[in-house]
């Protein structure tokens, strides 16, 4: 997997399709409160584009590589765990975003807080998909 | 030992079994569960979250405990597969072969 598949026909093609697929799945987190969609799909959506490039252009393309794609789930998690955290200061429970005094309503706080975890799920199974792909094609290194 | 196990894992199933009957059926709109949570979520989701999509209101803030510990399982998956897949060096089980 050191040099991609792409012939010149697919090496166009993925460039038209990638800033679709980015937007779609900006599209999807940021929407997932009106319509189907949320953080895990839009995770799977970002991850596949990083994949997309690696499979088209090779190992070379270096667009988010494995130190990248660990830094990016667990900061995932930290996001999701720091939004939880986030209520204790103003007196609330664990993960009880509507007393945060961020907007005027408790609701549209919440709103808030959902989004926020939504981003940090979304980072967390963008950075594991891309791990997964990249740890099992990964060469052996030689001694 | 090995037919003392099979015959408490028997009992134990048939228990399950037995108590299966119990189980109020598949849709049924009477069950506990349809009738005490399910419509708190369906009235007053809007109001207390400010989400139109119910699936996530449920997901992210009436259950989101749930989806904290969905989140750490994966990202524990995604380090033991780093941490597998990349060990290196003379006493690597993978580079035995």
């Amino acid at each position: 997997m050191h040099s991609g598949f792409g012939g010149i026909v697919l090496n166009i093609a993925f460039r038209f399709l990638l800033p679709f697929i980015l937007v779609f799945a900006v599209a999807v987190l940021m929407h997932g409160h009106h319509s189907p969609g949320g953080g895990f799909q839009a995770g799977a959506l970002l991850g596949l584009a990083v994949i997309l490039v690696q499979l088209v252009q090779g190992r070379d393309a270096k667009w988010v590589g494995r130190r990248e794609a660990v830094t990016l789930s667990c900061a995932g998690a930290l996001i999701y765990l720091g939004i939880g955290t986030l209520s204790f200061f103003w007196g609330g429970n664990f993960l009880d975003y509507g007393v945060v005094p961020v907007e005027a309503t408790a609701a549209k706080a919440r709103a808030l807080g959902i989004l926020g975890i939504e981003v940090g799920v979304t980072l967390a199974v963008m950075g594991v998909t891309i791990i997964m792909f990249d740890s099992l094609t990964r060469e052996r290194r030689e001694e | 030992m090995k037919r003392a196990t099979l015959f408490f894992l028997a009992l134990i199933g048939g228990l399950f079994i037995y108590a299966s009957f119990d189980l109020p059926p598949v849709g049924d709109h009477q069950s506990p569960a349809a009738v005490h949570v399910s419509p708190r979520y369906i009235e007053s989701a809007y109001e207390e979250t400010g989400t139109r999509n119910m699936v996530v209101a449920v997901l992210a803030d009436y259950r989101s405990f749930d989806t904290l510990g969905e989140v750490l399982v994966i990202v524990i998956a995604g380090l033991a597969i780093v941490s597998i897949l990349s060990a290196r060096g003379p006493h690597c089980p993978l580079d035995d072969h």
